[in-house]
């Protein structure tokens, strides 16, 4: 247990793992960085525990040196038991055995975890051979066809002499977990494995994970930045914060009474798909402590609204809550918590929505409208006499409109074409096929001055922060420079400057710093300033917060929404995220190879969504609350996205339609011939040809 | 070529501690500026390169020899307080001829290399930038200019400018030393293109060449000073290379290079005919390089002290 585990460390063990006491610091040129402080947790047969944190919370280096594949720079001191034997102090070749054997790890990104020059077979027999040597190649190759089958790869025989280059995402993360669970390891590590996937792939992977842990019996760690993720698969939870473990319990402890600060606030901060969009979220402000020199006291204390005297002087160890073996939290206050006497929910203030006095008025017209906007690239082969032998359809007639002050939400996997739809608007030239009016004005027909002067209205907030800012220019000259294309003097573009870092909420005596001297959800703030400075009438938002932390999201989504309402703003708000969406977006459009196939008021799209994908794609989505994660049945999708080179006669979702193979013969006839064109369906826009039958596929 | 496309632009995301705190928003030069005053490095090398400066400029002054004066007393003497950095076979003043030498080789060095890094970054940045058909015709001529032996049109163009001054050398060296440096650029300004800010600032209605001029070139600014410095020790050694066939700096004149290839032989035996152009040349270039690095860390708030 985690708490007596601390008091009598030296006892035999009857867990499956036990880590107790676990520091590791890696020394550095400025001073030693201590990633992991006195880390203790076990895990138990068969059992499925998630270790949660934000980026630098100490979550995968604890993890990396349970497998020993830290850095030979890396100090390591505690005890990790695996089976009751210590596995510090043990050569690489004992360990090398344990590995796969006893304990094997699933990769965040499985490109990289992949040889490339070995065949998919190949490298799933060659672990199995490593741990049995006699073993024939036969045998070994049958066998690695039998686990691609078990996860779930259509075609295992083939599939098994494709190269990791010729797999999708999501399917080399499958191979990578028929590779963890090719020898019936006793423990699987999974780190992060579907950070770096869409969320309908990532309820495959899950499902897959599940179904290799029961099928092996092994117990599975889960280590992720996403609540949503372990709410529904993990049994034990434990929240890590700079190093440490600060609150662990079964799922619905933490879930339902969380006693820690941190772990409320992160809770309160995530926008959730059940709930999201009634009231403003709840920020959790300042960023995680910098490692390498941390104050005495609670690394939370700066950040906590709880905080007392007390939390800036001792840091808390992990408490017993309620005489609850598995249940601890690492908080001065938390009888205070746990008794109610400090409420939940009021702990953390949510913000009023800005007042109906300072919003703007909008006018009730189109900002923006996109007809049948068109993209096609031309695929070609051949280095010297190029030839073209395809066309990729990245948007593939679109449209859309937004209203003044309005955000709409285009959400889609990635490779559906949403990027290229606002790279496409944001050019301002004419389209390949289509049309963009941008304030009533075609802007095909724009002379070079006028689509200039229209660049004044319609400005643009990047995804990556530090990748949109250039580093070598300081903040005022960043954030200045709209106003440099459009001849605005050099002292009124300070002063204006200064405004705007004031209204995203920066100080502006910082506007002579560089952009790496801020935090991620700063840079955004600058980001969206510059987006400000010209006093545009649309922004577009290219999935604006999901390069950041889940604890400085809301403060990032809240400012969007409040900046809306002072200064009527439009957003087209691209996202994949569909929690995010539903909380700030008043229409949502769903886009799917290039194609909107529904859209429609948020409401109408979450509570009623009419399009299969658009069920799918929601179904798919992880909640943060267990009951209502275990309550439900989710839809899952075959296979990936298909590629957009394809010609897919008819309905091109209908390779991946749930709904497709409950329909009778004639009317999946007409899904092949013909192509679903938009109607009205109860209030959404859908282009799907049995839209009403949709309740056909709802689970019972 | 596959190891120069590789290289990969910083993308810091670390905390600085130094902030300039001041209530006034400062210009970008005086940021620069005040970053490169609170570098040792950078004192010692400008005032070494200052020094060396003003010692070719004014060194002859306390020297009783100019340098073509012939002591037919004393050839081949070591240093002594006549000669003091000794005389050569035929009785030069080994001093006199190094300063005259060093001033030479001090001018195309510091012309040469600046020179090279600019036509490199320009053509780098628009090949990059602009890609199609400007790139297509621009890394023609660059491979076209790789392949070809310069030693050879060295010697081909060099015949032709004999008549013709040390000046025309500097263009000559500047225009045979700019290519590999604008195939590195060209590659990082290709991989700029794809990155947001550069995005943002085209969505901003920002033209092609205020996009280049201001952040392209900035960006890729530490590689081209760091060309320019090297460039400057290169374009001695180019210079050296030249002369010692016959075909760089000719006779009246002198250079560092010059001396050096007199000297070489003479090294183990007289090594004052050496070793003195020798040591003034590793000096130069050594605070030529110090300068370089420091400038580089002030203008790239994300490389080298900075970082952490």
């Amino acid at each position: 247990m985690l708490t007596s585990a601390t008091t009598t460390p030296h006892q035999p063990t009857s867990h499956l793992l036990e880590v107790r006491d676990l520091h590791v610091t890696f020394p550095q040129p400025g001073g030693a960085v201590t990633a992991v402080r006195g880390v203790n947790y076990h895990v138990d047969k068969g059992e499925f525990l998630g270790i949660v944190g934000e980026s630098g919370s100490g979550k995968s280096v604890s993890s990396l040196a349970v497998m020993g594949l830290l850095p030979s720079s890396a100090k390591i001191s505690g005890d990790i038991l695996f089976e009751g034997k210590s596995l510090m102090g043990r050569s690489d070749k004992e360990l090398s055995k344990l590995r796969g054997e006893g304990i094997s790890i699933i990769f965040q990104d499985p490109l990289s975890a992949l040889t490339p020059v070995y065949t998919i077979g190949t490298q799933i027999a060659e672990a199995l051979q490593l741990h049995d040597s006699k073993l024939s190649k036969l045998a070994a190759n049958s066998r690695a066809v039998e686990l691609l089958k078990i996860v779930g790869i259509p075609n295992p025989e083939r599939r098994a002499q494709a190269f990791p280059h010729e797999f999708s995402g999501g399917m080399r993360q499958r191979a990578m977990i028929a590779i963890a669970i090719a020898n019936n390891p006793r423990l699987i590590i999974a780190d992060e494995p579907t950070t770096a996937l869409d969320v309908t792939i990532q309820a495959q992977i899950l499902e897959v994970l599940q179904k290799a842990k029961d099928l092996t019996g092994a117990a599975v760690v889960l280590i992720t930045h996403d609540l949503g993720v372990v709410a529904g698969n993990a049994d034990r939870l434990a929240v890590m914060y700079a190093g440490r473990i600060v609150e662990t319990g079964t799922v619905d402890q933490v879930f339902r009474a969380p006693s820690m600060p941190y772990t409320i606030g992160l809770l309160r901060s995530m926008p959730n798909l059940a709930t999201a969009g009634h009231t403003r979220l709840v920020p959790l402000e300042g960023r995680p402590p910098q490692l390498s020199n941390l104050a005495p006291g609670c690394p939370f204390a700066p950040r906590c609204p709880a905080v007392i005297d007390a939390c800036r002087t001792t840091e808390p160890p992990l408490t017993m809550i309620n005489n609850e073996p598995l249940n601890a939290s690492a908080c001065l206050r938390v009888g205070q918590i746990a008794s109610g006497e400090l409420s939940r929910s009021t702990l953390y203030p949510v913000p009023e929505p800005v007042a109906a006095a300072q919003r703007a008025e909008v006018p009730p017209e189109h900002v923006m409208a996109v007809s049948e906007l068109k993209r096609h690239f031309p695929l070609s082969k051949g280095s010297i006499f190029k030839h073209t032998i395809g066309t990729v359809r990245a948007v593939d007639g679109v449209s859309f409109q937004i209203r003044a002050g309005q955000t709409l939400g285009l959400v889609g996997e990635s490779g559906c074409g949403k990027s290229t739809t606002i790279m496409e608007v944001l050019e301002l030239a004419k389209p390949q096929a289509g049309q963009v009016v941008i304030n009533g004005r075609d802007v095909a027909s724009l002379s070079a001055k006028e689509r200039r002067a229209l660049r004044k209205d319609i400005q643009v907030v990047f995804q990556d922060p530090m990748a949109s800012l250039d580093p070598r220019l300081p903040v005022q000259d960043i954030v200045g420079e709209p106003l440099t294309v459009h001849g605005v003097p050099a002292k009124e573009r300070l002063k204006k400057v200064a405004d705007v870092l004031e209204l995203v909420g920066l100080d502006p005596s910082m506007a002579s710093r560089y952009p790496h001297e801020f935090s991620g959800g700063q840079r955004q703030r600058i980001g969206i300033a510059r987006a400000l400075v010209t006093d545009p009438k649309i922004v577009v938002l290219d999935e604006p917060v999901s390069a950041l932390d889940v604890s400085i999201q809301a403060g990032v989504i809240n400012l969007l929404q409040d900046l809306q309402e002072k200064l009527g703003l439009s957003y087209l708000f691209v996202a994949h995220d569909l929690a995010v969406v539903r909380q700030i977006a008043d229409d949502v459009a769903v886009m799917y190879l290039g194609r909107i196939v529904e859209s429609g008021p948020t409401e109408n799209i979450f509570d009623n969504p009419q399009h299969p994908y658009t069920r799918a794609l929601l179904s798919a989505v992880p909640v943060p609350d267990p009951a209502i994660e275990r309550s439900r049945t989710r839809i899952i999708l075959d296979g990936d996205l298909p590629s957009p080179t394809e010609d897919i006669t008819g309905c091109n979702f209908r390779t991946r339609c749930p709904l497709f193979r409950l329909m009778d013969e004639a009317a999946q006839q007409k899904c092949r011939t013909s192509d679903p064109q938009n109607r009205s369906v109860n209030g959404s826009d859908v282009a799907c040809h049995h839209a009403e039958h949709i309740d056909l596929m709802t689970p019972a | 070529m596959s190891m120069l496309e590789e290289v990969s632009i910083p993308d810091v995301t670390a905390a600085n501690p130094d902030i300039i705190r001041s209530k006034k928003p400062v210009s970008r030069f005086k940021l620069v500026l005040s970053r490169l005053r609170s570098t040792p490095r950078f004192w010692v090398g400008i005032v070494g390169l200052g020094a060396i400066i003003l010692w070719s400029i004014f060194g002859l002054i306390p020297n009783a020899w100019n340098y073509t004066d012939l002591d037919v007393y004393n050839m081949g003497s070591s240093p002594s307080a006549l000669h003091w950095f000794g005389t050569s076979d035929i009785g030069e003043d080994i001093y006199a001829q190094t300063i005259v030498g060093l001033r030479k080789s001090l001018i195309i060095g510091l012309l040469v290399g600046p020179l090279a890094a600019i036509i490199a970054g320009i053509i780098g940045a628009v090949a990059g930038y602009l890609g199609g058909w400007w790139d297509r015709v621009l890394v023609w001529i660059i491979d076209l200019l790789l392949v070809l032996p310069s030693l050879f049109l060295f010697i081909l163009i060099g015949s032709a400018f004999k008549g013709l001054s040390w000046v025309a050398l500097i263009f000559l060296l500047a225009g045979f030393g700019w290519m590999i440096m604008a195939r590195v650029i060209r590659a990082q300004t290709k991989s700029l293109r794809e990155r947001d800010f550069i995005k943002a600032a085209r969505f901003m209605g920002v033209d092609t060449w205020t996009i280049i001029r201001r952040h392209v070139l900035p960006n890729v600014s530490s590689l081209l000073i760091i060309d320019a410095t090297l460039g400057i020790g290169g374009a001695i050694l180019s210079e050296t290379t030249l002369s010692f066939f016959g075909f760089g700096i000719q006779a009246p004149d002198v250079s560092l290079g010059t001396l050096l290839s007199a000297g070489q032989t003479a090294a183990a035996t007289r090594p004052w005919l050496f070793i003195f152009p020798a040591a003034i040349l590793v000096f130069t270039v050594l605070s030529a390089s110090l300068v370089g690095d420091a400038l580089r860390d002030a203008v790239d708030p994300t490389s080298g002290v900075n970082r952490d």
